[in-house]
């Protein structure tokens, strides 16, 4: 392959994968969910926009998303009563126009500073504009929503978009093209000025550049493709309620671009399909999807604050020193007692939780395909042992893996 | 990035077996409804009741179509639309074609919305909307479709009930209208007016507000102005903590009328209003349980404590749900042929394990039935709530409430 | 005129009780610079500690016990989880702190389900102290009054009177210069977490009975919370009180008068559109304030941040 279009490498692997998908999984749930991965990439990459490369923390970045995808559903209800004519495919563009509407509106006064004065202007304005979408019923429908029907507007190619597959590959093409927008923007003087201000304020300031300026431009580009999000939202769902603006949709996304990674371009996109799976399969699983949410939510912040991507990345040095392999036997030998202790932690929330709630009489519960009382002190105890010889496996390990992790990051030869 | 591809693909895979397990000697009904959140208790109730119906009145009865037994599968939709939807294409993608939902009517607008577009864009795949709790008229009304139908008494239906006793009540001169902003708390708001204005003209509203839902600390100021207007009685369609903060603040205030309302009793409500609540307390509901209307309920009953004692049956009319489903599929002599077992389900009659005739109404696929007032107390109760000593006891009855009442539904049938 | 005096005391226990939250909150804020996302869960925590406790013991134990739990807690949180994260920066630290209060939320839901707790005010104090015009006053409110000026007050005393309270004025202005004069800030810090977070506690356990213990009491306050103290500025003890009560009076006033905007806009001398139930303003014509009492510190907050960042009274910017 030659130098020049290396970089371009894994977007063609992208393309490639997204147009591959639905062919693995066809199933209209399966679709859904890829759909809603496509959508919430989008929009972390957004957000990340603000938080990873502009340094700008926001608790109500759902508004510009929400309002993309409210607007979006009045066009498609345009088009079927009011004769508009619009292609379903070009909406996306109009959601994004009408979110960087109101992000330039919002941004004149709340991109003044940075830090915590941000965020709690974001917070506030989050909070009126959900407020609002209860009592303005004309615009937001009040709780129940506005919807509307995709299939109407005038076909492309023989598509109606009916079906989710096409929809599907109608996410897709958005997906890459805004994916690829954004990736481009960082790249610009624009999105390298973001990480200069973020970085320090008044360095760049005697530079010559406007910290406002710089951060209302990223504001401005980010609630643009908030709004491409929320206009693919409007159709793949085909209804737009509160629950798209409100401090849960907001904080959500916060927790997918750290999970991901804020400090990375691909973070977002990882975060968002990991919290995706989490949401859609954990839940059908377990009761308290959420706790293990919040307790892997905690866990990033405390221990990986460059979260999912970041422990990928540290792998890089010992890759390119050539000495990924000397990493090979410890992780090995700490993967069995490390999953192992997860499991083990997992079974003595499940037991206790079921133990407390289940109705009486109903003490059975069955785990990993084991079925036993839970009301019997054995099976935790079981968990318990098994997590602390599990936690003592670990720590035995735990010197030799440290020496090996070394090792493979020292540049010289064998020490 | 292997792994993690890895990780997605296995994943995906697991979901698509998942979706492939489908038995086909059972009939499955999806229960999308929230099971975890902050509304997750009354979801569970409802799911609990759901599963213990199916087994009780169906399953052991010898089942369906000579044999096929009810099967529940509960879908978690944490009370959001998008979320109800996308549990809708699981479930739909697993060969469940009865589809149960109750909690919030904006779910139940949404899933009335996607359930028509999918019937109409997907013919094989039909899927029939049993809603067993949303109470929002416009979706027996401007709303309707075939694929709907209603269980509970909607909230124009319960208004009328209420105001046919309020009517018999000379006592009451004044009244305070107060409910959630949202669809729900306003049609209640403009039923009771316009009911109140048709039955007794001479009954004064005093207040008629909305506050914002889920976003009110402390009512006292709400409650201070409903004692300032001198008012008979309270109306409000308040659920969850607004109407726990509502009637503490109001009982506190000092207000000893009644407070009619629509839900107040079970998860939690029942026991925190405890004592204070008896006197001012009144619900209009369907389903009598104090005094048990029959040996078959008191029986059905006494089974279900058994198995969840800390459970209740909050929501009676599930029961009627899985009766007349199954009588349906029966008549029908298909559980996959959706236009047979809706066009069954049209113009039914059914005697309730809990007391009332019930006929579901062929031109909007709304269920008429007996509607009672309930008083909180702990009087002559058998079956109480929470297991607080405290439950519902029937003080007046309208029988098949709202019988001939208007509907705006136009419905297309295929 | 009677309505506005029970306002006008409805409206002081309202604020009181936010006080209460805010006052540790503004410390833990100005001390350390970052906003505790999960002050209102500890609140929460109180509740169902107080709950817990008050069925075993009563209600007067518990609430000695478990803001002292709470506490506790607090300061084990500081030392093991934001102090780790510190390091990482002040935006690291929202979101751990964004984050617990989603895991307390579950925590709380794992031990104690969804559904509401019947914790109950004391028997001794279920009686109306006195009444308005027909409008009963709960001795409850009126013990919630005493207990919250009486925090304002020992609060007061430590922090200007007290060798503490000084080193902990200083470390709000100075904390590297605190640092340098040989305190130990860490342990500054962690005291002043663990004490911040027992009045939300305490908070929690008076606030219980009477607005409900349910798993979404946090969500309800939590973010009115931080409105309020970035509205008193931030670090000052009197501005958090007089926010507060502001907001506390705004909330209660607003709810209990009916201004609609429709009497606002035929003042301003604009005619009703005749199409009134079609017209695309229908809703601005038909708002009333209570429909927008709950927002109104949100706007509060917005315009303070967009005018005078540092608060009403505060003395640095945020």
């Amino acid at each position: 392959m030659s130098d020049a279009l290396r970089p371009l490498a894994p977007w063609g692997v992208a393309a490639l994968v997204l147009a591959v998908l639905p062919f693995i999984f066809a199933s209209g749930a399966a679709l859904t969910v890829m759909n809603q991965m496509a959508i919430t990439i989008i929009f972390a990459l957004a957000y990340n926009m603000l938080l990873g490369q502009g340094g700008m923390l926001s608790f109500g970045h759902a508004v510009y998303m929400g309002l993309g995808g409210f607007f979006c559903v009045h066009l498609m209800n345009w088009v079927e009563y009011d004769n508009l004519w619009l292609p379903l495919p070009l909406l996306p563009l109009f959601g994004g126009l009408f979110g960087l509407f109101f992000a330039m509106i919002v941004g004149t006064f709340s991109t003044r500073r940075a830090g915590t004065v941000f965020a709690m202007i974001s917070l506030g304005v989050g909070e009126l504009i959900a407020a609002c979408s209860i009592i303005v019923v004309a615009f937001f429908g009040g709780e129940e929503g506005v919807s509307g029907d995709r299939t109407m507007g005038p076909t492309v190619f023989g598509l109606d978009f009916a079906s989710q597959q096409e929809v599907y590959y109608l996410s897709a093409i958005w997906l890459m093209i805004s994916a690829a927008a954004m990736y481009l923007y960082s790249r610009t003087p624009a999105g390298r000025m973001a990480n200069a201000v973020r970085d320090n304020e008044e360095r760049a300031e005697f530079l010559g550049y406007s910290q406002r300026k710089v951060r209302f431009m990223s504001f401005c580009a980010s609630g643009f493709f908030a709004g491409i999000a929320g206009a693919l939202f409007a159709i793949n769902f085909e209804i737009l309620t509160e629950e798209n603006l409100n401090l849960a949709t907001s904080g959500s996304v916060l927790l997918i671009t750290f999970l991901g990674g804020a400090g990375f371009f691909i973070g977002p996109i990882i975060g968002a399909i990991v919290f995706t799976l989490l949401q859609t399969v954990l839940s059908l699983y377990t009761e308290i999807w959420q706790l293990y949410l919040g307790i892997l939510f905690v866990a990033t912040v405390m221990f990986f604050p460059s979260g999912l991507t970041g422990l990928i990345a540290i792998h890089f040095r010992p890759y390119h020193l050539g000495k990924i392999s000397v990493l090979t036997k410890p992780y090995a030998l700490i993967a069995l007692p490390a999953l192992g202790l997860a499991l083990a932690s997992a079974s003595v929330l499940e037991i206790a939780f079921h133990a407390r709630h289940a109705a009486l009489g109903d003490e059975q519960m069955s785990l990993f395909g084991l079925s036993f009382n839970s009301h019997h002190p054995l099976p935790l105890i079981a968990a318990l042992a098994l997590g602390a010889l599990c936690i003592w496996l670990l720590r035995r390990q735990l010197p030799s893996f440290r020496e090996a992790w070394d090792e493979a990051n020292y540049a010289g030869g064998p020490s | 990035m292997r792994t993690l591809a890895g990780l997605i693909l296995g994943t995906l895979i697991a979901l698509s077996s998942a979706v492939a397990a489908w038995a086909a000697d059972t009939v499955k009904i999806a229960f999308i409804d929230p099971l975890s959140g902050p509304f997750a208790a009354t979801g569970e109730q409802g799911l609990v009741h759901y599963q213990f119906a199916a087994e009780e009145l169906v399953n052991k009865q010898g089942g369906v179509l000579g044999g096929k037994k009810f099967e529940i599968v509960p879908f978690d939709n944490k009370i959001s639309p998008k979320e109800s939807l996308i549990q809708l294409k699981v479930a739909i993608d697993q060969g469940i074609r009865f589809i149960a939902q109750g909690n919030s009517s904006g779910v139940a607008n949404a899933l009335t919305d996607a359930i028509k577009k999918h019937n109409r864009r997907n013919p094989d795949k039909r899927v029939i909307f049993l809603n067993y709790s949303a109470v929002d008229p416009a979706l027996t009304n401007a709303k309707c479709n075939f694929w709907h139908f209603r269980f509970d008494a909607n909230a124009d239906i319960k208004m009328d009930a209420l105001t046919d006793i309020i009517a018999k009540s000379d006592d009451i001169k004044k009244i305070y209208l107060i409910g959630q902003d949202y669809s729900f708390g306003k049609a209640v708001a403009a039923a009771a007016v316009k009911y109140l204005g048709a039955k007794r003209p001479d009954i004064e509203i005093v207040g008629n507000e909305l506050h914002p839902i889920g976003k009110v600390k402390d009512f006292t100021p709400y409650a201070r102005k409903i004692m300032a207007s001198g008012a008979d009685a309270i109306i409000t369609g308040n659920w969850g903590s607004d109407m726990v903060g509502l009637g503490k603040s109001v009982i506190a205030s000092g207000f000893k009328k009644p407070i009619y309302t629509y839900y107040a009793a079970s998860t939690g409500i029942t026991k925190t209003f405890g004592a204070e609540g008896k006197g001012p307390l009144k619900l209009v509901q369907e389903g009598a349980i104090n005094p048990a209307p029959s040996e078959r309920m008191t029986a059905y009953m006494k089974a279900f404590k058994a198995k969840h004692p800390d459970k209740d049956m909050g929501q009676p009319r599930i029961a009627n749900v899985i009766e007349m489903l199954a009588k349906a599929i029966d008549k029908a002599g298909s559980a996959t042929d959706m236009v047979a077992v809706a066009k069954a389900l049209e113009g039914m009659e059914h005697d309730s394990i809990f007391g009332s005739k019930i006929v579901m109404r062929a031109k909007d696929h709304q269920a008429i039935q007996d509607v009672h007032i309930l008083a909180h107390t702990d009087e002559g109760i058998d079956f109480d709530l929470d297991n607080s000593g405290f439950g519902l006891k029937v003080e007046s009855t309208v029988k098949m409430a709202a019988a001939d009442s208007e509907t705006t539904c136009k419905m297309k049938r295929p | 005129m009677s309505l506005v005096l029970v306002n006008l005391l409805d409206g002081l226990v309202t604020g009181l009780l936010l006080f209460m939250l805010c006052s540790g909150l503004t410390l833990i804020f100005s001390m350390m610079g970052v906003l505790n996302f999960a002050h209102a869960s500890f609140y929460m925590l109180g509740a169902y500690f107080g709950y817990q406790i008050s069925t075993y013991v009563g209600f007067w134990p518990a609430l000695l016990i478990a803001p002292v739990i709470v506490g506790v807690a607090g300061a084990l949180v500081e030392r093991y989880g934001l102090r780790r994260v510190h390091k990482f920066g002040h935006v690291p630290e929202l979101i751990f702190t964004f984050g617990l209060a989603l895991l307390i939320e579950e925590v709380v839901q794992f031990f104690w389900g969804k559904s509401q707790m019947a914790f109950e005010e004391p028997e001794i104090l279920k009686f109306a102290a006195f009444s308005i015009a027909g409008n009963a006053f709960p001795a409850y409110k009126v013990f919630m009054i005493f207990i919250a000026v009486g925090i304002f007050l020992v609060l007061l005393y430590i922090l200007t009177r007290t060798r503490v309270g000084l080193i902990i004025q200083a470390a709000l202005s100075y904390p590297e210069t605190v640092q340098n004069l040989g305190h130990n800030v860490p342990l500054v810090f962690m005291g002043v977490f663990g004490v911040g977070t027992a009045l939300a506690g305490l908070a929690g356990v008076i606030a219980g009975p009477v607005l409900g213990t349910f798993p979404g009491m946090a969500v309800v306050l939590g973010t009115i919370v931080f409105v309020t103290i970035v509205v008193g500025g931030l670090g000052s003890l009197w501005g958090a009180l007089a926010a507060s009560l502001l907001i506390g009076w705004l909330q209660t006033f607003a709810a209990s008068y009916n201004v609609t905007m429709r009497d606002v806009l035929l003042t301003l001398g604009l005619t009703e559109p005749a199409d009134l139930a079609t017209s695309a303003l229908r809703d601005l014509w038909t708002l009333t304030l209570p429909q927008i009492g709950p927002i109104l510190p949100y706007l509060l907050m917005v315009l303070v941040l967009a005018f005078r960042p540092q608060g009403l009274f505060g003395k640095r910017e945020t």
